[in-house]
């Protein structure tokens, strides 16, 4: 008995020591898994309250987080070298896929995005969303970095495929995140700071070029997001109700399912791409901010595993998943509280819906098994 | 790569990828900043005009309508009162296709096909969140036929509401007036905000007039509402105050009306077209105002039907028209009194000296005769006996001796030719003709000249002089008062309907006629009482009085009749035979009441309209035991009396004006032949 305290604590120590040696052998990151598993957490306690104390809502998004994280803890048992050769294939596999949708593509929401594959409907646009970076990462790991112009052309018609075939959906919001997926790879690869100076006086060009190109209901975003009193019953509504949500929260929010915009269904898409909002309006700034540093945590992480890797396929890759969730919440939370137009981007792992759950997590699986197959000599 | 100046060196690969990585992880830290600063922006610094307009997001104020004021005789009964009813009703904002809501309906049968149009354009006259009644007082069956198919009719209910019910039908209708859905032409001149939750507005009479007063300012109710609309109980913790202002309801009206004496009108009137003004004296009360026919002022408040509407414009009896103040006819006889007053006060006739009537009258070098109305010959009359025998006559060459303008300067202040200022809107003036006035009215330059013959006309009543019976009603009450000029007016008073506290309107005094001496009055109430007592009128009116009554006939052409023929009743068919006129004041020694019937195409003044106008008499002034009622119990009134708003002193016409006027022919009093 006199000996308790000193057994306790060191099975404390042992039982942590265990844990890494778990996640060790299992390929897995400790903070980066702690990270997502509290933004997963923060998740599932705002989304049941914005989805109007739904329990069918919290079992659905609790079935597809158990489903992400199998294809996590799967992704991360495989070989980087593996999955760099199998990455021109995924390519290929995912344009044959969205030309399939192109072509004869399921009509949902209005726009032809789904694949019905019998027993689930599939977004091709989804795994793009790895495939491009992965792809683009497997063409510059044998070349000399920083690339130069013949490969960087080459590279963008390779972006802009898919891309183009996804913009034309119509999924403006996808569309774009798969493109800063690809450039985000280039970047990081050493694209000169010259060249995307350059890039970005072409993008301003290209902005007002897409304009004309542009379907109405996506012009109509634009618009109202410079001024979204324009319409304020119409697309400005959904911009004005979340930055009443979000400013009316102040800064300790008006408590749990107390959110009267939320409650009330003042506030379109509560649960889906506007739960930030949510956040805002019943845990106010603190929350808010509590939300973005668990972001900034993972995200930070990630990017730390990115400049631990071995290769450049493994660099490129793993660099461009931690900058592309940040994207992703950047968009959405700019989005929300009035910053960014409003685009189909939902807040990773707290939204609900969609399998962009899965491709997150699966992405994160990835990450970790660049990460984690360490080789013995560095190449 | 093949490229011999560009190999592949991992070491400067993993220094570019850890600045890059270094780099953004500092372009994350500056976007997040930036995210939090926009955040603290919206919830720090915009904080409180967010929340308030949270607060209006979930908190939506409901109107709840202000009961009207009731309308009340002036023994205290109820004219107009409310009565709970149901009603359809749409919120358009809620309705998602309104031309299919409406269709249904039409289906239903609740409305009609042919309303359609008018109602969708009332629905986009109002506001979006505003309920706009559909179909008004629902019967049990409608009500029934509407819940079973209710969920078909998004943004449509039923729901209980205060409508207007006038107890007593159809009487008295034109002076009330009545209530009816707010239209477009209202929303014009009303103030949305303080008639949301109002469904019914005064349309005309007392009810327009008075529309202020009797509608009391509506409360307000706040419910918590979701996204849609619907009021929901409560969210959270978080119950805001929800504020309640109370309605205030609308004053009650006293009217001047009294309901015995109406009803005695209306039953007097009934089956004939025609209209009874009774005013009193003393102060302008209008004791009685009556039109016939009228109609059913709960058609309106219940809503019309077009059938029902379009039957009613296009009587050929005109129902709608009010025929007391807005009924314009030739005076006849009745502007006998005031042409023989002119006569006094122009000091152009001596009342003792006699004229004798030969049956006819020519102007001097002209072979047009003027005929006596009724036929026959008077012999020698003086003024008194003029009157009450009603000698045309002696009116031909009176009124051809004072002349036209003169005798216009003359009654104007007794009210012909204006509006005599009653507190309810669309009185017509009439037409007091003068020179002035034909010469701008024509347009031929031979139809602007006055010919001396239409002066002759004038001083029995006839030719462009035109009356209404409240102008004339508004007339005989200045005569019996010895000059006295009251606005004549429906409302007394108002009565609060929270503490019942009577607030009268005191009654409004003109400037008086006033002639030389007391004397010349006196001599037109003997001609006048004369006319009960053993002329024109004696045996319709005078029979068995219990009080001495001061009256005059009149008989207004319809139908002129040529040079040598003679007016025969009986061959001339019923909407081309004479109006009936009689005026009366009494008691003639003591005047209480002073009223002015017509009765349309009634033939001649005593035979249908003198009747009337005793029972009006008879009603106000008796007691239930066929006397006369002590004077303080004639015309009692719930409201205490007030003292009267004096008039400005204007300029008296008739003596000062005397030598002013242009004299048609030669002046003095003719002798007799």
């Amino acid at each position: 008995m006199i000996y308790e305290e000193v057994t306790t604590g060191s099975r404390t120590r042992r039982t942590l020591t265990g844990a890494a040696r778990v996640l060790f052998a299992l390929k897995l990151d400790g903070p980066l898994i702690i990270g997502l598993a509290l933004v997963a957490v923060y998740g599932l306690i705002i989304l049941y309250s914005a989805s109007g104390q739904s329990a069918p809502t919290i079992y659905r998004t609790l079935g597809r987080l158990a489903l992400g994280t199998i294809a996590m803890l799967v992704l991360a048992q495989v070989n980087p070298n593996f999955l760099r050769r199998t990455s021109p294939w995924l390519y290929a596999i995912g344009v044959f896929l969205l030309f399939i949708v192109y072509g004869m593509g399921h009509i949902g929401k209005g726009a032809q995005r789904w694949l019905d594959l019998g027993i689930i409907r599939f977004q091709p646009s989804e795994l793009m969303k790895l495939a491009v970076p992965m792809t683009v990462a497997w063409f510059l790991h044998d070349r000399a970095l920083p690339p130069r112009w013949p490969t960087l052309l080459l590279l963008t018609a390779m972006i802009l495929l898919p891309v183009g075939l996804v913009a034309i959906q119509p999924d403006l919001g996808t569309a774009a995140l798969i493109a800063i997926a690809g450039a985000l790879v280039i970047v990081m690869a050493g694209l000169s700071v010259r060249i995307m100076g350059g890039l970005m006086a072409v993008g301003v060009a290209g902005a007002w070029f897409g304009w004309n190109f542009m379907h109405d209901y996506q012009r109509k975003r634009v618009l109202t997001f410079l001024d979204p009193q324009t319409d304020p019953l119409g697309a400005g509504y959904h911009i004005i109700q979340s930055q009443i949500a979000i400013g009316s929260g102040g800064v300790f929010g008006k408590g749990w399912m107390n959110g009267s915009q939320a409650q009330l269904e003042l506030l379109p898409e509560r649960s889906t791409d506007f739960i930030f909002a949510v956040v805002g309006e019943e845990f106010g700034l603190l929350g808010q901010g509590l939300l973005l540093l668990l972001y900034l945590f993972v995200v930070s992480r990630a990017l730390y595993l990115s400049t631990q890797t071995q290769d450049t396929f493994a660099r490129l890759v793993a660099g461009s998943l931690a900058l592309t969730f940040f994207v992703y919440v950047f968009i959405n939370a700019g989005m929300v509280s009035g910053l960014l137009p409003v685009v189909g981007v939902p807040l990773p792992l707290v939204s609900y819906g969609g399998t962009s759950v899965v491709t997150l997590l699966a992405g994160f699986g990835i990450l970790m098994a660049l990460y984690s197959h360490r080789k013995l000599v560095s190449s | 790569m093949a490229r011999g100046v560009h190999i592949k060196d991992h070491w400067s690969e993993q220094r570019l990828f850890d600045q890059r990585a270094i780099v953004a992880g500092a372009i994350i830290i500056l976007f997040t900043l930036g995210l939090l600063g926009r955040l603290f922006l919206l919830q720090v610094i915009r904080h409180d005009y967010y929340a308030d307009l949270s607060q209006g997001n979930r908190v939506r104020t409901e109107p709840i309508p202000a009961a009207r004021g009731l309308i009340l005789d002036r023994q205290g009964e109820v004219v107009a009162g409310n009565q709970p009813a149901y009603q359809l009703e749409l919120v358009p904002e809620e309705v998602p296709n309104l031309k299919a809501a409406l269709d249904g309906l039409v289906q239903l049968d609740l409305i009609r096909a042919e309303d359609v149009d008018e109602l969708k354009k009332t629905i986009r006259s109002r506001r979006a969140f505003d309920s706009v009644p559909v179909r008004l007082r629902m019967s049990d069956e409608d009500v029934g036929k509407f819940a079973v198919r209710r969920f078909e009719f998004q943004g449509v209910d039923i729901r209980t509401r205060q409508t207007r019910s006038y107890p007593n039908g159809d009487m008295g209708v034109h002076a009330l007036g009545y209530v009816g859905a707010i239209s477009e032409a209202d929303l014009s001149h009303i103030d949305r905000a303080a008639y949301s939750g109002t469904f019914l507005i005064g349309k005309q009479g007392v009810e327009s007039a008075y529309e202020t007063k009797l509608h009391g300012v509506n409360g307000s109710r706040e419910l918590l509402v979701n996204a849609q609309g619907r009021s929901v109980d409560k969210q959270g913790a978080f119950i805001p105050t929800l504020n309640t202002h109370a309605p205030t309801a609308g004053d009650d009206i006293v009217l001047a009306m009294d309901l015995k004496v109406q009803r005695a009108a209306e039953d007097a009137l009934a089956g004939r077209r025609g209209a009874v003004v009774a005013i009193d004296p003393n102060n302008g009360d209008v004791i009685a105002m009556t039109s016939r026919p009228g109609f059913d002022p709960n058609m309106f408040g219940r809503g019309i039907t077009r059938a029902e509407y379009g039957a009613l414009k296009d009587s050929i009896d005109t129902p709608l028209l009010d025929r007391a103040m807005r009924g314009v006819y030739p005076p006849g006889s009745t502007v006998k009194p005031v042409i023989a007053l002119a006569g006094l006060a122009y000091h152009l006739v001596d009342p003792d000296q006699t004229r004798f009537c030969a049956g006819q009258f020519h102007l001097p070098g002209s072979a047009h005769l003027y005929r006596e109305g009724k036929g026959g010959h008077h012999g020698w009359m003086n003024l008194v006996e003029a009157i009450a025998k009603s000698c045309d006559v002696y009116f031909y060459s009176l009124a051809d001796t004072i002349g036209v303008d003169r005798i216009a300067a003359f009654m104007s202040p007794f009210g012909f030719g204006r509006t005599t200022g009653l507190d309810i809107s669309g009185e017509l003036k009439g037409l007091l003709p003068t020179r002035e006035w034909k010469a701008s009215y024509f347009k031929r330059p031979a139809d602007k000249m006055w010919f001396p013959g239409e002066t002759v006309n004038f001083g029995i009543g006839q030719g462009y002089l035109n009356v209404t019976p409240l102008q004339m009603a508004h007339y005989v009450s200045v005569l019996a008062s010895r000059g006295k000029v009251w606005k004549p007016r429906l409302v007394t008073g108002f009565r609060d309907a929270l503490s019942g506290r009577l607030e009268p309107l005191a009654p409004v005094r003109e400037p008086d006629v006033t002639l030389a001496t007391p004397e010349e009055w006196s001599r037109i109430y003997a001609g006048m009482v004369g006319a009960v007592t053993h002329g024109t009128a004696a045996g319709a009116v005078g029979k068995n009085a219990a009080y001495p009554i001061a009256g005059k006939t009149g008989t207004a052409q319809v139908f002129s009749v040529g040079q040598n023929e003679k007016y025969n009743e009986k061959t001339v068919s019923e909407r081309l035979r004479d109006h009936s006129w009689f005026i009366a004041f009494a008691p003639a020694d003591q005047p209480r009441i002073a009223l002015a019937v017509i009765v349309e195409n009634g033939g001649w003044g005593a035979s249908a309209a003198a009747p009337i106008a005793r029972k009006v008499l008879d009603a106000y002034l008796l007691g239930d035991d066929g006397k006369l009622k002590p004077s303080g119990a004639i015309g009692r009134s719930i409201l205490p009396t007030t003292k009267p708003v004096e008039p400005p002193q204007a300029p008296v016409p008739g003596q000062k004006r005397a030598d002013t006027g242009p004299i048609d022919s030669a002046g003095g009093v003719k002798s007799p032949p």
